[in-house]
């Protein structure tokens, strides 16, 4: 099945056959990365845009070492230093990249749903790298990848997600992506931080840690982004790690092989603790690295889409 | 579709290739520093059966690895179909070795070129040779086989067919005329 779409914009979007699709493809590219050069001609003469309006180090860094990879031409734009502070809109924006023949717009945005209004106002591909509380397709396709590797399946799996659930595009992908590809999803988080009529997804919900870690394959520990704290809804620090934090003592009742994942970056002594973090049971590195082959497929394969479109 | 002719059988396969096998080892003095490489998806097959053949003969095991080329291709950027990008599995370092490349058609030759391209990302190798099961002529590249299995003149608009056991379950080579 060939993909055919110029944008990478969620997982919602996607069927399971697409989704298998990218993981397959990115298992063939995560071998580039391991040659002494660590390069292909592939995206040769193709440039893309890192259009960043969130800080990001890791996802940025992460897409630009995977489109060198690729041999493609990548420019960063960084807003607070671009025109964007003059009042340039969003499209406007898009508009000049396209006009300046890039051919992929990577983007990270403040406000949901903002990739999806540049992909129509655009013919060049642009690919989601996190939009509001929205989506994060990459990280989910990262953290589906790695598990993939680990235990070898998807379908069957149950997988928790602890954390800021209702403040997180990365939960939102990985719910999309994990529910298509057959396993069960359990979200556990404090009340306040459940979004509402987040059942209908076909996750379950807990509030209790323990319950949800005992029949979990996996664990997707959440950042708790004290960052977006307005004030109002975020529990204590240390009242949340009491509660929800990843500590060894908790993993002992869990399953021996538990997988736990990280986005990152990881707040130690929050969401987990040191000793998890860099415990045999973590793969939060090893995400990072499949994080660069998980976008090299997906940069080939919008490249790809847009080439036999036209 | 008109009929297909069968231009090779199991027999002929088997025959062509224990007879480059033999040939590999005759070009190279031995197997001190020979690997094999097959180009996927048949060429792979076809280096594993000489491998075998070659440690039936020599009495020792000869690496062979798998390149796929499409990220070296030189028409991916046309509307071409897209194609699947499969695993590199090279194991071993090429560096001053005696590569012997391996696929089933030649043609064109570009896929030929695109592997050169891949494998000399890979190192150095001492030399490149080139094995494949058929030659069908048409060259558009100045590349050439060192071992072949059999020459099938051809006119462009016939398809030459290679089927093999490991993925096609029956091993032929069939040449039909495009409708």
């Amino acid at each position: 099945m060939p993909w055919t779409k110029k944008d990478l914009l969620g997982l919602e979007y996607l069927t399971a056959e697409e989704i298998e699709l990218i993981l397959e493809t990115a298992e063939s590219f995560k071998e580039v990365s391991t040659r002494e050069i660590k390069k292909v001609p592939a995206l040769r003469g193709k440039t893309a845009v890192n259009l960043f309006y969130e800080p990001s180090t890791r996802t940025r860094v992460s897409f630009e070492v995977a489109a060198k990879r690729l041999s493609a031409d990548v420019i960063n734009i960084a807003t607070e230093t671009s025109s964007v502070r003059k009042g340039e809109t969003l499209i406007d924006t898009g508009k000049n990249i396209q006009a300046l023949k890039a051919d992929i717009i990577i983007m990270r945005h403040n406000c949901s749903g903002a990739a999806n209004m540049l992909a129509r106002a655009l013919d060049i591909s642009v690919i989601n790298a996190g939009d509001g509380w929205h989506e994060h397709p990459t990280q989910a396709l990262l953290d589906i990848f790695t598990l993939k590797e680990k235990l070898g399946k998807i379908k069957g799996l149950n997988v928790t997600i602890v954390g800021d659930i209702a403040h997180s595009r990365v939960a939102r992908s990985n719910i999309w992506g994990l529910t298509k590809l057959g396993a069960q999803v359990t979200l556990c988080a404090p009340e306040m931080l459940l979004p509402v009529e987040i059942e209908k997804t076909g996750a379950k919900i807990s509030s209790n840690i323990d319950e949800a870690l005992k029949n979990a394959d996996a664990i997707n520990v959440l950042r708790m982004q004290f960052e977006r704290d307005e004030g109002a809804a975020f529990p204590e620090q240390l009242d949340y790690y009491k509660k929800f934090g990843i500590t060894e003592e908790r993993l002992k009742k869990a399953k021996k092989d538990i997988v736990v994942m990280h986005p990152g970056p990881i707040n130690r002594g929050i969401e987990m603790s040191s000793e998890v973090a860099d415990g045999k049971n973590s793969v939060i590195l090893e995400q990072v690295t499949n994080g660069i082959a998980v976008r090299m497929a997906v940069l080939f394969l919008v490249a790809q889409a847009k080439e036999a479109g036209q | 579709m008109k009929e297909k002719v069968k231009i090779l059988d199991k027999e002929a396969i088997s025959r062509s290739i224990m007879r480059i096998s033999h040939e590999i080892i005759e070009k190279n003095k031995g197997i001190a520093d020979l690997c094999l490489i097959g180009i996927r998806n048949r060429g792979v097959y076809i280096a594993r059966r000489l491998a075998e053949c070659i440690k039936h003969i020599e009495g020792e095991e000869v690496a062979s690895g798998a390149l796929d080329i499409t990220l070296y291709r030189d028409d991916l950027a046309l509307a071409s179909g897209q194609p699947l990008v499969r695993k590199t599995e090279i194991d071993f370092d090429i560096n001053d070795k005696n590569l012997v490349l391996v696929d089933d058609v030649l043609y064109t030759g570009r896929t030929i070129r695109a592997a050169l391209d891949a494998l000399i990302d890979f190192g150095r190798p001492k030399s490149i040779q080139l094995a494949v099961l058929v030659d069908r002529g048409h060259r558009e590249l100045p590349i050439r086989a060192d071992f072949v299995g059999k020459n099938i003149p051809t006119s462009k608009k016939e398809i030459v067919e290679v089927r093999l056991e490991e993925s096609d379950g029956s091993d032929e080579v069939l040449i039909t005329e495009k409708e």
